[in-house]
Protein backbone atom coordinates (compact mmCIF):
# COMPACT_ATOMS: atom_id res chain seq x y z
CA UNK A 1 0.00 0.00 0.00
CA UNK A 2 1.14 3.60 -0.41
CA UNK A 3 -0.08 6.56 -0.47
CA UNK A 4 -2.50 8.52 1.73
CA UNK A 5 -6.31 8.99 1.62
CA UNK A 6 -6.06 12.38 0.00
CA UNK A 7 -3.68 11.18 -2.55
CA UNK A 8 -7.12 8.89 -3.41
CA UNK A 9 -8.77 12.01 -4.61
CA UNK A 10 -8.56 13.02 -8.27
CA UNK A 11 -6.71 15.82 -9.25
CA UNK A 12 -9.90 17.31 -10.65
CA UNK A 13 -11.84 17.05 -7.74
CA UNK A 14 -8.78 18.59 -5.57
CA UNK A 15 -8.84 21.69 -7.96
CA UNK A 16 -12.88 21.78 -7.37
CA UNK A 17 -12.54 21.69 -3.55
CA UNK A 18 -9.73 24.54 -3.87
CA UNK A 19 -12.08 26.69 -5.74
CA UNK A 20 -15.76 25.70 -4.34
CA UNK A 21 -16.40 29.04 -3.30
CA UNK A 22 -15.90 30.27 -7.40
CA UNK A 23 -17.48 27.28 -8.48
CA UNK A 24 -20.93 28.43 -9.00
CA UNK A 25 -20.09 31.45 -10.74
CA UNK A 26 -18.83 29.48 -13.83
CA UNK A 27 -22.42 29.06 -15.33
CA UNK A 28 -24.14 32.54 -15.48
CA UNK A 29 -27.38 30.35 -14.99
CA UNK A 30 -26.80 29.06 -11.89
CA UNK A 31 -25.45 32.60 -10.61
CA UNK A 32 -28.70 34.17 -12.46
CA UNK A 33 -30.92 31.99 -10.31
CA UNK A 34 -28.87 32.76 -7.23
CA UNK A 35 -28.00 28.96 -6.82
CA UNK A 36 -25.27 28.32 -4.20
CA UNK A 37 -23.03 25.39 -3.54
CA UNK A 38 -23.60 24.16 0.16
CA UNK A 39 -20.87 21.04 -0.31
CA UNK A 40 -19.99 18.14 -2.61
CA UNK A 41 -17.93 14.73 -2.43
CA UNK A 42 -16.97 12.38 -4.83
CA UNK A 43 -20.57 11.61 -6.56
CA UNK A 44 -22.48 13.68 -4.54
CA UNK A 45 -23.18 17.34 -4.36
CA UNK A 46 -25.63 19.55 -2.40
CA UNK A 47 -26.94 23.02 -3.84
CA UNK A 48 -29.31 25.64 -2.54
CA UNK A 49 -31.89 27.90 -4.87
CA UNK A 50 -32.75 30.59 -3.09
CA UNK A 51 -37.03 31.64 -2.94
CA UNK A 52 -37.26 34.69 -4.59
CA UNK A 53 -40.19 36.45 -6.23
CA UNK A 54 -38.97 36.98 -9.70
CA UNK A 55 -38.74 33.05 -9.71
CA UNK A 56 -42.56 32.15 -9.31
CA UNK A 57 -44.62 29.86 -11.89
CA UNK A 58 -47.77 30.29 -10.21
CA UNK A 59 -48.76 33.58 -8.39
CA UNK A 60 -51.66 32.93 -6.81
CA UNK A 61 -49.52 30.43 -4.84
CA UNK A 62 -46.09 31.67 -4.81
CA UNK A 63 -45.12 28.58 -5.65
CA UNK A 64 -41.48 28.53 -7.20
CA UNK A 65 -41.66 27.40 -10.90
CA UNK A 66 -40.73 24.01 -11.73
CA UNK A 67 -38.21 25.25 -14.36
CA UNK A 68 -36.26 26.47 -11.44
CA UNK A 69 -36.22 22.96 -9.88
CA UNK A 70 -34.63 21.26 -13.01
CA UNK A 71 -31.92 23.71 -13.20
CA UNK A 72 -30.95 23.25 -9.83
CA UNK A 73 -30.99 19.48 -10.17
CA UNK A 74 -29.68 19.34 -13.87
CA UNK A 75 -26.49 21.53 -11.91
CA UNK A 76 -26.46 19.35 -8.75
CA UNK A 77 -25.94 15.95 -10.60
CA UNK A 78 -23.35 17.95 -13.27
CA UNK A 79 -21.02 18.62 -10.35
CA UNK A 80 -22.32 14.78 -8.64
CA UNK A 81 -21.17 13.09 -11.75
CA UNK A 82 -17.60 15.18 -12.71
CA UNK A 83 -16.76 14.96 -9.28
CA UNK A 84 -17.59 11.31 -9.49
CA UNK A 85 -14.72 10.07 -11.78
CA UNK A 86 -11.13 9.07 -11.42
CA UNK A 87 -10.57 11.06 -14.25
CA UNK A 88 -11.61 14.17 -15.43
CA UNK A 89 -14.06 14.37 -18.56
CA UNK A 90 -16.99 16.12 -19.92
CA UNK A 91 -20.24 15.45 -19.60
CA UNK A 92 -23.51 16.62 -21.01
CA UNK A 93 -26.63 15.72 -19.80
CA UNK A 94 -28.62 12.91 -21.78
CA UNK A 95 -31.63 13.25 -20.38
CA UNK A 96 -33.31 14.26 -16.72
CA UNK A 97 -36.63 13.06 -15.85
CA UNK A 98 -37.94 15.04 -12.92
CA UNK A 99 -40.81 13.33 -10.55
CA UNK A 100 -42.87 16.03 -8.66
CA UNK A 101 -44.38 14.93 -4.99
CA UNK A 102 -45.44 18.17 -3.41
CA UNK A 103 -44.80 21.90 -4.39
CA UNK A 104 -42.32 23.86 -2.63
CA UNK A 105 -43.82 26.11 0.25
CA UNK A 106 -43.91 29.88 -0.90
CA UNK A 107 -41.15 31.82 0.58
CA UNK A 108 -38.74 28.72 1.13
CA UNK A 109 -35.39 27.59 -0.66
CA UNK A 110 -35.03 24.70 -2.17
CA UNK A 111 -32.14 22.66 -1.49
CA UNK A 112 -31.00 19.94 -4.35
CA UNK A 113 -29.09 16.73 -3.65
CA UNK A 114 -27.42 14.41 -6.35
CA UNK A 115 -25.85 11.03 -5.78
CA UNK A 116 -23.96 9.62 -8.79
CA UNK A 117 -24.34 6.08 -8.67
CA UNK A 118 -22.89 4.37 -11.48
CA UNK A 119 -20.38 5.74 -13.79
CA UNK A 120 -19.08 3.49 -17.31
CA UNK A 121 -16.88 4.36 -19.84
CA UNK A 122 -19.44 6.77 -21.50
CA UNK A 123 -22.18 7.07 -19.33
CA UNK A 124 -22.70 8.55 -15.56
CA UNK A 125 -25.83 7.86 -13.57
CA UNK A 126 -27.59 10.17 -11.43
CA UNK A 127 -30.36 10.17 -9.08
CA UNK A 128 -31.23 13.57 -7.30
CA UNK A 129 -33.65 15.15 -4.75
CA UNK A 130 -35.38 18.38 -4.12
CA UNK A 131 -36.83 19.63 -0.77
CA UNK A 132 -37.03 22.22 1.77
CA UNK A 133 -35.72 19.95 4.98
CA UNK A 134 -34.73 16.60 4.50
CA UNK A 135 -35.11 14.01 1.79
CA UNK A 136 -37.79 12.37 4.07
CA UNK A 137 -40.14 15.00 2.26
CA UNK A 138 -38.99 15.57 -0.80
CA UNK A 139 -40.54 18.33 -3.59
CA UNK A 140 -39.09 16.31 -6.27
CA UNK A 141 -36.99 13.24 -7.68
CA UNK A 142 -35.39 12.98 -10.23
CA UNK A 143 -33.09 10.55 -12.40
CA UNK A 144 -30.75 11.48 -15.17
CA UNK A 145 -28.23 9.86 -17.69
CA UNK A 146 -24.52 11.96 -18.75
CA UNK A 147 -22.70 10.96 -21.21
CA UNK A 148 -18.95 11.52 -20.31
CA UNK A 149 -16.44 12.58 -23.87
CA UNK A 150 -12.93 12.58 -23.43
CA UNK A 151 -11.58 16.03 -22.92
CA UNK A 152 -10.65 16.81 -26.06
CA UNK A 153 -10.84 20.50 -25.99
CA UNK A 154 -10.73 20.20 -22.70
CA UNK A 155 -6.96 21.31 -21.75
CA UNK A 156 -8.33 24.78 -23.47
CA UNK A 157 -11.51 24.66 -21.31
CA UNK A 158 -9.73 23.73 -18.43
CA UNK A 159 -7.22 26.86 -18.85
CA UNK A 160 -10.34 29.06 -19.97
CA UNK A 161 -11.77 28.08 -16.20
CA UNK A 162 -8.82 28.54 -14.29
CA UNK A 163 -8.62 31.70 -15.74
CA UNK A 164 -12.19 32.54 -15.04
CA UNK A 165 -11.59 31.47 -11.45
CA UNK A 166 -8.38 33.50 -10.52
CA UNK B 1 -61.04 32.46 -14.98
CA UNK B 2 -60.69 31.20 -18.47
CA UNK B 3 -58.59 32.41 -21.58
CA UNK B 4 -60.59 32.20 -25.06
CA UNK B 5 -58.14 31.01 -27.63
CA UNK B 6 -59.52 33.15 -30.22
CA UNK B 7 -57.55 35.42 -32.09
CA UNK B 8 -58.92 38.92 -30.61
CA UNK B 9 -58.05 37.36 -27.49
CA UNK B 10 -54.97 36.77 -27.98
CA UNK B 11 -53.19 40.19 -26.55
CA UNK B 12 -55.40 38.97 -23.40
CA UNK B 13 -53.80 35.10 -23.43
CA UNK B 14 -50.47 36.49 -23.86
CA UNK B 15 -51.03 39.51 -21.23
CA UNK B 16 -51.54 36.53 -18.63
CA UNK B 17 -48.73 34.64 -19.68
CA UNK B 18 -46.55 37.53 -18.95
CA UNK B 19 -48.15 38.11 -15.36
CA UNK B 20 -46.47 34.85 -14.39
CA UNK B 21 -42.95 36.27 -12.87
CA UNK B 22 -40.95 33.35 -13.59
CA UNK B 23 -41.80 33.40 -17.83
CA UNK B 24 -40.97 37.69 -17.37
CA UNK B 25 -37.71 36.52 -15.74
CA UNK B 26 -36.96 34.21 -19.18
CA UNK B 27 -37.92 36.73 -21.42
CA UNK B 28 -40.59 34.37 -23.05
CA UNK B 29 -42.62 35.25 -25.54
CA UNK B 30 -45.35 33.57 -27.89
CA UNK B 31 -46.37 34.02 -31.59
CA UNK B 32 -49.81 32.73 -31.98
CA UNK B 33 -51.14 31.69 -35.05
CA UNK B 34 -54.74 30.26 -35.10
CA UNK B 35 -54.46 27.17 -33.03
CA UNK B 36 -50.72 26.59 -33.01
CA UNK B 37 -48.01 28.92 -31.10
CA UNK B 38 -44.40 28.51 -31.18
CA UNK B 39 -42.72 29.88 -28.30
CA UNK B 40 -39.61 32.06 -28.02
CA UNK B 41 -36.78 32.51 -25.54
CA UNK B 42 -34.68 34.88 -26.72
CA UNK B 43 -31.25 35.00 -26.06
CA UNK B 44 -29.60 36.72 -23.00
CA UNK B 45 -26.30 35.87 -21.53
CA UNK B 46 -27.76 34.89 -18.44
CA UNK B 47 -28.60 31.53 -20.12
CA UNK B 48 -25.52 30.26 -20.18
CA UNK B 49 -24.63 27.24 -18.22
CA UNK B 50 -21.38 26.57 -20.33
CA UNK B 51 -19.08 29.27 -20.92
CA UNK B 52 -16.05 27.42 -22.33
CA UNK B 53 -18.20 25.76 -25.32
CA UNK B 54 -20.35 28.19 -25.09
CA UNK B 55 -23.41 26.18 -24.36
CA UNK B 56 -26.96 26.78 -22.86
CA UNK B 57 -27.56 25.91 -19.65
CA UNK B 58 -29.80 22.28 -19.66
CA UNK B 59 -32.05 24.28 -16.67
CA UNK B 60 -32.73 27.10 -18.79
CA UNK B 61 -33.64 25.35 -21.75
CA UNK B 62 -35.80 22.72 -20.30
CA UNK B 63 -37.68 25.42 -17.99
CA UNK B 64 -38.23 26.93 -21.66
CA UNK B 65 -39.54 23.70 -23.16
CA UNK B 66 -41.69 22.92 -19.45
CA UNK B 67 -43.44 26.85 -20.28
CA UNK B 68 -44.31 25.92 -23.84
CA UNK B 69 -46.24 22.64 -22.83
CA UNK B 70 -47.68 24.97 -20.32
CA UNK B 71 -48.70 27.77 -22.80
CA UNK B 72 -49.98 25.30 -25.26
CA UNK B 73 -52.39 23.69 -22.40
CA UNK B 74 -53.63 27.08 -21.85
CA UNK B 75 -54.47 27.54 -24.88
CA UNK B 76 -55.96 23.99 -25.90
CA UNK B 77 -58.01 24.25 -22.52
CA UNK B 78 -58.99 27.99 -22.12
CA UNK B 79 -57.79 27.26 -18.31
CA UNK B 80 -55.92 30.56 -16.71
CA UNK B 81 -54.27 28.71 -13.79
CA UNK B 82 -50.93 26.73 -14.47
CA UNK B 83 -51.54 23.20 -14.34
CA UNK B 84 -49.25 21.39 -11.63
CA UNK B 85 -46.72 19.31 -12.96
CA UNK B 86 -46.98 15.67 -12.22
CA UNK B 87 -43.51 14.48 -13.98
CA UNK B 88 -41.51 15.20 -17.17
CA UNK B 89 -38.32 14.34 -18.62
CA UNK B 90 -36.10 16.28 -20.77
CA UNK B 91 -34.07 14.80 -24.11
CA UNK B 92 -30.99 16.56 -24.28
CA UNK B 93 -30.18 16.69 -27.92
CA UNK B 94 -27.99 18.81 -28.90
CA UNK B 95 -25.89 21.37 -26.90
CA UNK B 96 -27.76 25.19 -27.30
CA UNK B 97 -26.23 27.72 -29.31
CA UNK B 98 -26.24 31.64 -27.65
CA UNK B 99 -29.15 32.31 -29.95
CA UNK B 100 -32.42 32.54 -29.54
CA UNK B 101 -34.75 29.18 -29.25
CA UNK B 102 -38.02 28.13 -30.45
CA UNK B 103 -40.66 25.53 -29.24
CA UNK B 104 -43.91 24.23 -30.07
CA UNK B 105 -45.51 21.54 -28.16
CA UNK B 106 -48.16 19.02 -28.98
CA UNK B 107 -51.36 17.58 -26.68
CA UNK B 108 -50.85 14.28 -27.30
CA UNK B 109 -54.12 13.72 -24.46
CA UNK B 110 -55.85 16.81 -23.45
CA UNK B 111 -57.84 14.77 -20.19
CA UNK B 112 -59.91 16.02 -17.46
CA UNK B 113 -57.48 15.89 -14.87
CA UNK B 114 -54.05 14.78 -16.46
CA UNK B 115 -53.07 15.73 -19.90
CA UNK B 116 -49.63 14.25 -21.76
CA UNK B 117 -48.13 16.83 -23.17
CA UNK B 118 -44.84 16.75 -25.74
CA UNK B 119 -42.47 19.77 -26.81
CA UNK B 120 -39.26 20.29 -29.02
CA UNK B 121 -36.99 23.16 -28.95
CA UNK B 122 -34.75 24.26 -31.71
CA UNK B 123 -32.88 27.00 -33.09
CA UNK B 124 -31.68 27.39 -36.82
CA UNK B 125 -33.78 24.12 -38.09
CA UNK B 126 -36.69 22.88 -36.79
CA UNK B 127 -35.60 19.31 -38.08
CA UNK B 128 -32.39 19.85 -35.36
CA UNK B 129 -33.68 20.36 -32.25
CA UNK B 130 -31.89 20.81 -29.46
CA UNK B 131 -33.98 19.30 -26.40
CA UNK B 132 -37.40 17.73 -26.17
CA UNK B 133 -39.53 16.90 -23.53
CA UNK B 134 -42.40 14.93 -22.53
CA UNK B 135 -44.60 15.60 -19.37
CA UNK B 136 -48.10 14.94 -17.61
CA UNK B 137 -49.91 17.88 -15.70
CA UNK B 138 -52.42 17.94 -13.37
CA UNK B 139 -55.35 19.99 -14.65
CA UNK B 140 -56.06 23.31 -12.38
CA UNK B 141 -59.46 22.47 -11.82
CA UNK B 142 -59.28 18.59 -11.35
CA UNK B 143 -60.01 16.91 -7.92
CA UNK B 144 -56.87 15.75 -6.38
CA UNK B 145 -57.41 12.37 -4.96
Amino acid sequence: MSGSASDDVPDHVKLMKENAPKLMSIAPYAAALGMELIDFDQGVARMRAPYREDLVGDPETGVIHGGVVTALLDNCAGVAVISALQKFKSTATLDLRIDYMRPGERGRDIMGEAECYNVTKSVAFVRAWAYHDSKDRVIATAAGAFALNDPGGWAKMANKAKEALS
Amino acid sequence: MTLDASEENHDAFTAYLQSLPFVRFLGIRCDIRGDEMTSILPYQDMLIGNPTIPALHGGAVGAFLEIAAMAQLFLASGIARPPKPIDLTVDYLRSGAPEDVFARATITKLGRRITNVRAEAWQTRRDKPIAAIHAHFLMPNAPET
